[in-house]
């Protein structure tokens, strides 16, 4: 970017500083206070008693001699075996983000190209896909999946999951692929290309960014995503969103609230350091990519 | 492109969203239109550990023949769509027709439960949205202006709120405002009132709902805008920079339109997810304040007899709610095509 | 009175009881159901068999998916664990298959009291009771000088006491959550209150009456001694405000009385002091306001006969005395022949010796109570009167019932 363009004179730049240092204690202190909380124990994160418990552990302290503990962490993870679902949320996730985006790339080129009427009332189709509430659609696949004996296994789960999320995908790729200039595969086509092989040669090779910056959306869904996982999945194939909520207990039955405060900071983890490594790709892919409405 | 090879490309999407969408949407809609056959009771002697009771159920043999008969149910026309958990044209009509003032009837609107979740969500939608956008905005436009050391730590922490699951966001912002939480303690203490209680009355339920809405959905805003801040055309504003143009012209006149195609995709998408906002409902324990059609079918579905009939209707509903509501941005995308065309 | 009887004859069956056959079967066994303690237990008894596959899918979204998995024909699940309110939904489908041969055949340690009857059918064996009833603080209702209360109406002068006094500033707890707790709660109020929930022999809704609005008031006056935040609070919410000795006084589930005083870090005083007794009757009554539920399994009907035979015989296994150690005993008020109630359980035990009545197993219940659940908090929330509150529930109801078939 241009500096001179975006020079900023004194006054603003610590105005627009100190808007960000706000914002940032805004996005990230319910997540500081979990992972700080996360070492105490129930009734000190509850605070029911004096919230400033959460802070000092003074219950933490009565129990363990210590004001922290990773009694939490060791309930999720080596009790309630959290390494499981942790295993199964990355197959899921690996698996939806794959085929959404051979999906999604394919059908959003084709989307992009063809100049006919229908390519515009397809995508307002799938914008109205997009509108149906997940759970309802859920419920509709129980029944079947039980007699086809699909239920429970994790591609049922992947597949639906893809199929959920093409209508974002083909969305976003189509705004993308609209960027990238048509000259490219017009004239490989003129060099004897099929469109396939324009597509495979040419496309192929310059629609990363556009393509990554859906894929963390895409990924983003499958590993928050509860209304299909909670209902498709057999307990021993769980995912952690819906790992996590079953450890928040029933009405007649006590939960393990640390526990699930633990694997909500385990599930975290992962993502920082997803981001942490991914932003340069993400940016530049959201700066080229760019979605168009 | 070539008819045929259009359909090579968009056939794996187009199946995926056939099987799994248009096909449970088809059900769907025959769903809400017929309902279970008339259930025929007999009175029948129970007994549990603790004692024996007459009591009533369903006559299976006699039911069994009329399902058999007819397995799609009795058909029920719109009735589903119009009755009181739903459209209620019976309710209103009776509330208008007996109407002590217009304040009467807009009450007695409010105790009906399709117009009690619409008073929420439409509420819940058109605050949320615009300030989410424009939060998003001025966030994306104060990162852009940062040192690049920093953006990428800055960009994870923003982040933040979208990339956590809401079951989970929400619940743990429902622990904090507790009254004895640490933001309840810490409004009690700045608005010195000890007996605040956020949870406890309507209106500071949804303000809180809203609070979370645009502290969940602002980062999405955020990334797109900052995304559109890089394709900025320099040109354009170095000369507008040389024409005198403070820096307030440059955004209004420079920025916001070059953004403008990015505003009406985060509209789109928000105005969507918004419309159908439920899982901070389910979070912040909110269903005495707060309802929403997602929230009717997920409580149709999880009651001990579930209303699929009731839930597929409020399904449909949410279509139409949002084709209505997305109408304006559809129109005007139907232009831009037609002008490309 | 059943209870006691049956703690006598376990007494003495467990001094003559002899180890069971190691459990053999030729078939498949796959269980849904909830996933609490009681139910593990269950669930890795029934896994000890041998000579078949047995699995087990205990999840809190049973309910969710056991009917659409017991429909298929070789249906998935072979096996429901069913409460008295679930039990209903399974009938209602007709997934479920009577059970009077396989008792007859393999049912033999099985005592009367388990066996779940349906019109002289054999449904489902239960083998855990729960009920709801007092749980309080003996030290602070000392220091206030009153008795435990044995009605609701006592119960209100001593939470006065006790806010007069300045020991507490919310004395009585609740699961009033709005929805189903919020509903349950009216439940147990109204039955205490003597109403009845439906005309007899119909699915025609009657709770506008003068009980239902006395148990609405009821409820009220007890909220007026909560935390502002009731309409938010579910059992978790209610036990974490005990724990942390916020509250003196709460109707609370049996099946959480045992691991109350447990969790890290109860206030000593709590955990002194915490004390049960049974359920309080309201308005005179002399039916608890609360009501008994049983868990229990079913057996699929759309699956082979072999494979009914191994679900019945490797569950009849998981529920044989032998199973009571000190683990498992104190998971639940079991109903298994040898079973020695612990301390915490004895407020069940107070519950079905004074009469309580069962949760309603009637094919609409299920539809009232979600209906009672949405509608009734504008009236706690002091937004409408009870009898609007109680007129929009049964508009609610109806509507939903008509939709059923269950009225026309």
């Amino acid at each position: 970017m241009s500096a001179k363009a975006f020079k900023q004179p004194p006054a603003l730049r610590t105005f627009s500083s100190a808007f960000v240092i706000v914002w940032l204690v805004i996005a990230a202190f319910p997540f500081l206070w979990t992972l700080w909380g996360s070492f105490k124990i129930e009734l000190d994160f509850f605070s029911k008693a004096d919230w400033q418990n959460a802070l000092t552990g003074a219950r933490t302290f009565l129990e363990h001699g210590s004001p922290f503990t990773g009694d939490g962490y060791q309930g999720a993870w080596v009790q309630e075996e959290f390494w499981q679902a942790v295993i199964n949320t990355a197959i899921v996730c690996f698996f939806t983000v794959a085929i959404s985006l051979t999906f999604g790339t394919l059908g959003g080129y084709a989307l992009s190209r063809s100049t006919y009427r229908y390519t515009f009332w397809l995508l307002i189709i799938a914008l109205i896909f997009r509108a149906m509430p997940p759970i309802t659609l859920v419920a509709g696949y129980l029944l079947p999946f039980f007699e086809w004996n699909l239920w429970g296994i994790l591609p049922t789960t992947i597949i639906v999951l893809v199929a959920i999320n093409q209508p974002f995908t083909l969305w976003m790729l189509h705004s993308f692929f609209q960027k990238i200039p048509k000259e490219l595969d017009e004239s490989a086509k003129v060099d004897g290309c099929t469109q396939f092989q324009a597509f495979r040669h040419v496309i192929i090779p310059v629609m990363w960014p556009g393509v990554i910056t859906t894929g963390l959306f895409s990924f983003l869904l499958a590993y928050n995503d509860f209304a299909v996982t909670s209902m498709l999945l057999s307990k021993e194939n769980q995912t952690m969103v819906p790992k996590i909520a079953s450890f928040l207990g029933t009405t007649q039955t006590e939960g393990n609230v640390m526990f699930a405060v633990a694997a909500v900071v385990s599930a975290t983890a992962p993502l920082f350091i997803l981001v942490m490594f991914f932003q340069r790709q993400i940016v530049s892919g959201l700066t080229q990519g760019a979605v168009k409405g | 492109m070539k008819h045929k090879t259009f359909f090579w490309f968009i056939l794996p999407t187009a199946t995926a969203m056939l099987l799994f969408i248009a096909l449970p949407i088809v059900s769907v809609v025959t769903q809400s239109l017929f309902t279970p056959h008339e259930q025929i009771l007999k009175t029948v002697e129970n007994c549990t550990p603790f004692n024996c009771t007459e009591s009533t159920v369903v006559d299976l043999e006699a039911t069994e023949k009329q399902r058999v008969e007819q397995p799609l149910g009795r058909w029920a026309g719109l009735s589903i769509y119009l009755d009181r958990g739903h459209l209620a044209t019976t309710a209103i009509a009776e509330a208008w027709n007996t109407r002590t003032s217009l304040g009467n009837f807009v009450d007695r609107l409010g105790n009906l439960p399709f117009y009690r979740a619409m008073s929420f969500t439409l509420t819940y939608t058109f605050v949320v949205t615009p300030l989410l956008i424009v939060l998003g905005f001025v966030i994306a436009v104060a990162v852009n202006s940062l040192h690049r050391h920093l953006k990428g730590l800055v960009i994870f922490f923003s982040l933040l709120p979208m990339i956590v699951s809401p079951l989970i966001g929400s619940l743990v912002l429902f622990w904090m405002i507790d009254s004895r939480g640490v933001l309840g303690t810490g409004l009690q203490w700045l608005l010195s009132n000890p007996d605040l209680s956020l949870k406890a009355s309507t209106e500071l339920t949804w303000i809180m709902l809203i609070v979370y809405g645009v502290w969940h959905s602002a980062p999405f805003a955020f990334v797109v805008f900052y995304a559109g801040l890089q394709t900025l055309p320099q040109d354009t504003m170095e000369s507008a920079m040389i024409d005198g143009a403070t820096r307030w012209q440059q955004t209004k006149y420079v920025v916001i339109p070059h953004l403008m195609p990015l505003v009406t995709f985060v509209a789109l998408i928000q105005l969507m997810d918004n419309f159908r906002v439920f899982e901070p409902i389910v979070g912040f324990n909110a269903e005495a304040h707060a309802s929403s059609l997602s929230w009717f079918i997920f409580n149709d579905l999880g009651g001990e007899t579930r209303l699929l009939s009731s839930a597929s209707a409020s399904s449909v509903l949410t279509i139409i709610g949002v084709a209505i509501l997305l109408s304006p941005v559809l129109v005007r995308t139907w232009r831009d095509f037609n002008a490309k065309g | 009175m059943f209870l006691k009887k049956l703690v006598m004859a376990s007494a003495m069956t467990l001094m003559a009881g002899e180890a069971l056959a190691d459990c053999e079967i030729s078939g498949r066994v796959n269980i849904v159901g909830n996933e609490f303690p009681a139910i593990q237990t269950v669930g890795n008894g029934a896994k000890e068999c041998t000579g078949g596959k047995v699995s087990a899918n205990l999840t809190a979204d049973h309910q969710k998916i056991n009917v659409a998995g017991m429909t298929g024909n070789p249906a998935e699940y072979t096996s429901a664990i069913v409460a008295n309110s679930s039990i209903v939904a399974l009938m209602n489908e007709d997934v479920i298959r009577p059970l009077d041969d396989l008792v007859a055949k393999y049912g033999g340690g099985l005592k009367k009291n388990q066996l779940i009857t349906i019109d002289g059918k054999v449904m489902a064996i239960a083998f855990m009771a729960n009920a709801q009833h007092l749980v309080y603080r003996a030290d602070i209702l000392e220091q206030a000088g009153v008795n435990p209360p044995s009605t609701y109406e006592e119960m209100l002068a001593a939470a006065k006491t006790i806010k007069e006094q300045g020991l507490m500033e919310h004395p009585i707890g609740g699961a009033y959550m709005a929805g189903w707790n919020l509903a349950q709660e009216f439940n147990n109020m109204y039955i205490g209150m003597g109403g009845e929930f439906f005309e007899p022999g119909t699915a025609k809704v009657s709770i506008n009456n003068e009980a239902g609005i006395a148990a609405l008031e009821m409820m009220k006056a007890l909220s007026g001694y909560m935390n502002p935040d009731f309409l938010t609070h579910d059992s978790n919410a209610t036990n974490a405000e005990f724990r942390a000795g916020n509250v003196a006084l709460m109707n609370m589930w049996g099946s959480r009385a045992a691991t109350l005083p447990d969790a890290d870090g109860v206030d000593p005083a709590v955990k002194e002091h915490m004390a049960i007794a049974g359920p309080m009757t309201v308005g005179g009554g002399k039916i608890p306001a609360t009501t008994l539920w049983w868990d229990g399994w079913t057996v699929a009907k759309n699956i082979s006969d072999e494979d009914a035979a191994a679900t019945f015989k490797a569950l009849t296994y998981a529920i044989r005395p032998e199973i009571l150690n000190d683990t498992t005993s104190p998971q639940a008020v079991w109903l298994i022949d040898g079973y020695q109630p612990t301390p915490a359980a004895q407020g069940v035990f107070d519950a079905a010796n004074a009469g309580s009545v069962p949760y309603p197993m009637l094919p609409y219940q299920g539809l009232l109570h979600s209906a009672l659940g949405a509608e009734l908090s504008d009236f706690m929330q002091g937004k409408e009167d009870a009898a609007t509150a109680l007129a929009d529930a049964e508009a609610a109801y109806t509507t939903a019932a008509k939709e059923k078939g269950y009225l026309n």
